[in-house]
């Protein structure tokens, strides 16, 4: 059974006018499904390797270098939150603050939460180190992040539809 | 010293800084249509390679030269990557570039792309950099409207598109064959050279990798010329024939424990000292400083405490040029991300989140690197939890010497980058790492349960 909508079809095939060669838009591909599905499940593989003209390996391949990418078992919850643990974080209590939310959140690393809003993840060095510890929302930085701000944070996030 | 006035975050805090608007309003595109009009590639080309203009992304290759080893008179195309994977650990002036200034940046492009004479720029994004990513795709949507890409740019005659490129989340995309891999859509493995990526690069064709910054310097050596460039910055040493010299402004950013973590833009060749007490604010909570990272994790450490020879100065007040940090055994500038680390701080705890980091960034292509980086974190893992042994530390420098392109058993450099912060902490530290182990001394920090490690 498909699971890439023709829109997301679509989208995909855009991306081909800006490169020489089709399998350049194997990451592209990637994040959209991703964006769209919350993981790229086994099938969205071989659907992505028939619109780029590739083997499902190759496509898989790559995928599998970026621990960015998860299978249909390690499915993102609605938002994904991640913990800068690289030095300039850790300094300033990055260690504190990723135990601080494995706690709140009852979720060990890598983990979602039961009400599927939250995969909570540590991220290296997220490139936010003038507002350490830092964490990112998606791919959005929240910057100086102390203990009550992480608690509103997630109250931000457990709200969002 | 006089105060310096900034040129490259001359924008910065203006309302609308990214707009295409306002910045042709700062002068913006100016040097570019003077380029295209007045200038042939060739002489673009010379401009950048006389200004000693050197790449801002660590390696500190001369970028004229770079651009000089393409091959002449090829068929095209040619490219360009902008490497904007900025992943080093401690640094994040490219991401204040393109969030708060994107046409400056955008501006480089277009003039690296005319001298190199490229009709396509692949501008190779780190995906964590969301906020850059959207401003830079509305800078650049901005430039098509206005008839600054695309075709015949200007009814000049000149094609150029610029495509942005989002990363997954891996540092070894930050080397430029790593990057050229990921962009053609394959697991990000450095490319063993030569052939260097000018000749054989994105899609086989002769390729040109530069940084953010440095394409943001090439705008204000276009803007400005080369007198005013190289009026900054410190000239070639004369007793190193080699030294091809620190010219231009450069963005330090400065973190860890000061009071001011920030990005500052500074002459080439501040001191140290003055980066972390003047611009950095100082160390926090009335603290001092014990160690400092000069510029990236894997620049390794300077201990601010040790004397320089034959001098009462110490290694706290060297330069931040090219050549500074080298001379306390740190592996170079590289980014130029300053790192504080107090003297309340555990230098094992430090090296155990460094090892940690390569180990996990490690793209496991070399055996010695992929092995070599997990052993010295397991090493250092031990150490912290108090089951340090005592031929750990000789393990570690001998682990660290044997990895990495210097000793040649690795493709890439990573591996240089993760041996020289072990070196260097332990040569510089030694008694503190010795102490540790022989009193059984245990991380206050708690290990958290990890899922899968990737």
């Amino acid at each position: 059974m498909a699971v890439l909508s023709d829109h997301l079809k679509d989208r995909i095939r855009a991306y081909l006018p800006r490169y020489p060669n089709k399998q350049a838009v194997t990451l592209p591909a990637l994040h959209l499904v991703q964006d769209e599905l919350r993981c790229v499940p086994s099938v969205a593989i071989r659907e992505i390797a028939e619109l780029l003209d590739l083997a499902p390996a190759e496509v898989h391949d790559a995928m599998s270098f970026y621990g960015f990418f998860r299978d249909e078992e390690h499915k993102l919850g609605q938002s994904r939150l991640w913990v800068c643990r690289s030095l300039a974080c850790m300094l300033r209590g990055a260690d504190e603050l990723l135990g601080h939310f494995c706690e709140r959140l009852q979720v060990p690393v890598g983990g979602t939460t039961t009400d599927g809003k939250i995969t909570l993840e540590f991220a290296e060095c997220i490139g936010a180190c003038d507002g350490a510890p830092a964490v990112l929302v998606n791919d959005e930085h929240e910057m100086d992040v102390t203990a009550e701000k992480a608690d509103r944070l997630i109250e931000e996030l457990r709200s969002g539809t | 010293m006089s105060k310096y006035e900034p040129v490259l975050l001359a924008r910065v805090n203006k309302p609308d800084s990214h707009r295409l608007e306002g910045y042709r309003a700062d002068g913006g595109y100016a040097a570019f249509q003077r380029a295209l009009k007045e200038m042939k590639p060739e002489e673009v080309t010379a401009k950048v390679k006389d200004s000693g203009l050197r790449g801002r992304g660590g390696a500190g290759f001369p970028t004229g030269l770079k651009w000089a080893f393409l091959p002449k008179g090829h068929p095209a195309p040619v490219y360009l990557c902008v490497n904007a994977d900025e992943s080093e650990p401690c640094t994040f002036n490219n991401r204040i570039l393109m969030e708060k200034d994107p046409h400056q940046v955008l501006e480089g492009i277009l003039l690296s792309c005319y001298a190199i004479k490229s009709p396509t720029a692949y501008f190779y994004i780190r995906y964590e950099y969301g906020a850059a990513y959207r401003t830079l795709q509305s800078a650049i949507d901005e430039l098509y409207a206005a008839g600054f890409l695309g075709k015949n740019i200007l009814g000049n005659g000149f094609n150029c598109d610029v495509f942005l490129h989002r990363g997954a989340g891996a540092y070894i995309c930050g080397e430029e064959t790593g990057l050229i891999e990921s962009l053609e859509g394959k697991r990000a493995w450095p490319r063993i050279k030569p052939p260097f990526p000018a000749i054989e690069g994105a899609f086989r064709k002769p390729t040109i990798v530069n940084n953010v910054e440095t394409l943001a310097c090439v705008t204000h050596i276009l803007r400005r010329g080369i007198d005013w460039f190289k009026s900054i910055g410190v000239p070639p040493d004369p007793k190193n024939p080699r030294d091809a010299g620190s010219y231009g402004p450069k963005l330090y950013t400065i973190a860890g424990h000061v009071n001011e973590p920030k990005c500052v833009e500074l002459p080439l060749g501040v001191p140290l000292r003055e980066v972390v007490e003047q611009h950095g604010g100082g160390v926090w909570k009335g603290r001092k400083a014990k160690a400092i990272n000069p510029g990236g994790l894997s620049m390794g450490f300077v201990d601010v405490n040790a004397k320089l020879k034959n001098s009462d100065r110490t290694e706290y007040d060297i330069p931040l040029d090219f050549n500074g940090p080298g001379t306390v055994g740190c592996l170079g500038l590289g980014t130029a991300a300053v790192t504080v680390i107090d003297d309340q701080t555990s230098m094992v705890d430090v090296l155990h989140n460094t090892c940690q980091f390569f180990a996990h960034e490690s793209c496991g292509q070399c055996t010695p690197c992929r092995e070599g980086t997990a052993w010295m974190l397991k090493i250092t893992d031990r150490m912290r939890r108090g089951q340090g042994r005592r031929e750990d530390l000789d393990i570690l420098v001998e682990v660290a010497d044997r990895i990495g392109i210097m000793p040649g058993t690795t493709i890439c450099g990573l591996a240089d980058g993760a041996g020289w912060p072990v070196k260097t902490a332990i040569r510089k530290f030694r008694s503190e790492f010795e102490e540790a182990i022989k009193s059984g001394w245990r991380s206050v920090v708690k290990a958290l349960p990890m899922a899968a490690a990737h």
